[in-house]
């Protein structure tokens, strides 16, 4: 058959469409659920490294089920909407995008030898793609314990340095309110000349990564505004008791 | 016209008969790699492939992830398309290629994302910068297409190879003159807060040059670079 014809040239084609598709269907779908139990461990595996716990892939499973007792999901006024399993499972890129009426919040409750922490799971945007993460706060609502970041796409050596521990660290003892007690998070502040000051609502910024450190502090204002008034209720609650 | 046409049929049957008589390492076929890491440098001479040397040159880890999956890359897909030389149509050969490259790198991230999540996830940033890497494709059109998949596999190995030298090359200077580390690990001392909180070179006063982390000063170190092969390499000087 002539290589030229146009005839050839649509089999050809066909043809390496359909094998080409079909391959990367059947992989995609063969490997869906070992990719899913990848990803469940990985989110567990970060819900404890904020609240200081490491484990290995073995054991996240396990120790997740030790430490965090309660998982819920509010909406936007801090009503509880689902709890448990399906709380978990709430996927917060899907969920981002959805009306803020409609969006659910999921938040993991801990309990590490007595004390408590909530861990609330943040989403936004960074320079290139989206950044995403889970923050804790000791049980007065208002103290960070912890957190973790994780990027799509940001630069290599400046906005993906999010990712590593010095970063995080800085977050660490730092207060989501102010001293009148309002909400106010956390900004990631460009020439920072605090120190290891605790109670400015401040860190310092990474050089370079101006807009994904603005991202970060978008991310902890938007999100966590949604969690302060459930988290306030326990708190009067626990005063009252 | 019927002269040209008889002679591309018996080609491949040539090709082959020539192939089993010469030696898996001749010195042509070793050519095949030593060529690319100088005298015909994908980067340097022929200057391809520009636009992950600026993206991913910041620091030497992701530089060598990327010169590593390049060269796998490229030598699977020049295989491949030296495989189906006498098949592809030549109308569509570029989206054959295309096709190729794109489903291959697919595939191996479905695959590393099942069993290695860790290596998928360093991964998924280079994904794309693969797929659309100039020299995956200028080596299927310029030689994959009209040689055998052992030289194919070669030239493959070769060009990927001469790829990552200068990816290398160039975070090693951005990341020891932009933030002071290798691989990560503070080399020049430590910079603290203060002066005195700092130590090694970062005591003396030493600051960091902070375009060192930008695109930019990727052009600016391979710029450097082109000039001192040039300068030892008089063969790539044009007259």
């Amino acid at each position: 058959m002539n290589r030229e014809s146009n005839a050839y040239t649509l089999i050809f084609a066909v043809i390496m469409v359909v094998v080409v598709a079909s391959a990367l269907a059947i992989a995609a779908t063969s490997l869906q659920p070992l990719q899913a139990q990848n990803i469940k461990i990985e989110k567990m595996q970060d819900i404890l490294s904020t609240i200081e716990i490491s484990t290995t892939k073995e054991d996240a499973e396990q120790t997740y089920d030790k430490y965090i007792t309660k998982v819920v999901a509010l909406d936007q006024n801090g009503e509880i909407v689902v709890e448990g399993q399906e709380a978990f499972a709430i996927d917060l890129a899907k969920e981002y995008k959805k009306n803020i009426d409609q969006q659910r919040f999921p938040l993991y409750v801990a309990d590490v030898d007595g004390s408590k922490y909530y861990v609330i799971p943040l989403y936004g945007a960074g320079l290139w793609n989206s950044i995403w993460g889970y923050i804790s706060l000791e049980e007065d609502g208002n103290t960070v314990k912890g957190t973790v970041f994780s990027h799509a796409g940001e630069t290599p050596g400046l906005g993906a340095e999010i990712t590593q521990d010095w970063f995080q660290e800085r977050f660490v003892g730092e207060k989501i309110k102010d001293s009148n007690g309002e909400f106010v998070g956390i900004t990631v502040q460009k020439g920072y000349s605090g120190g290891n000051n605790k109670d400015d609502n401040a860190v310092d910024a990474i050089s370079g990564a101006t807009i994904t450190g603005d991202g970060v502090t978008n991310m902890i204002h938007e999100r966590l505004a949604y969690y302060i008034s459930y988290l306030e209720k326990q708190n009067t609650n626990l005063a009252l008791n | 016209m019927a002269d040209i046409k008889n002679k591309k049929e018996k080609d491949p049957m040539v090709l082959f008969v020539a192939e089993e008589k010469e030696p898996l390492f001749s010195k042509k076929n070793r050519k095949l790699i030593t060529d690319p890491l100088n005298d015909d440098n994908p980067i340097t001479v022929q200057v391809l492939g520009i636009c992950s040397a600026l993206a991913i040159t910041v620091q030497l880890e992701p530089s060598i992830v990327m010169a590593i999956s390049v060269m796998a890359v490229m030598a699977a897909s020049n295989v491949v398309i030296s495989l189906l030389r006498n098949l592809i149509p030549n109308r569509i050969r570029i989206i054959v290629q295309l096709v190729v490259v794109a489903g291959l790198v697919a595939l191996v991230n479905e695959v590393l994302k099942a069993y290695a999540y860790d290596v998928s996830k360093q991964l998924s940033v280079f994904v794309g910068l693969i797929i659309t890497n100039c020299i995956v494709m200028g080596r299927l059109e310029a030689f994959a297409l009209g040689n055998g998949p052992w030289k194919s596999f070669l030239d493959g190995i070769g060009n990927a190879a001469g790829y990552g030298l200068i990816l290398i090359l160039i975070a090693f200077f951005r990341e020891l003159l932009g933030s002071g580390k290798l691989f990560g690990f503070e080399i020049l001392g430590h910079k603290g807060v203060t002066l005195a909180e700092s130590t090694g070179l970062y005591a003396l006063g030493y600051e960091n040059n902070g375009l060192m982390l930008l695109s930019p000063a990727a052009l600016l170190v391979l710029g450097v670079i082109v000039w001192f092969q040039r300068s030892k390499n008089r063969k790539l000087i044009e007259k």
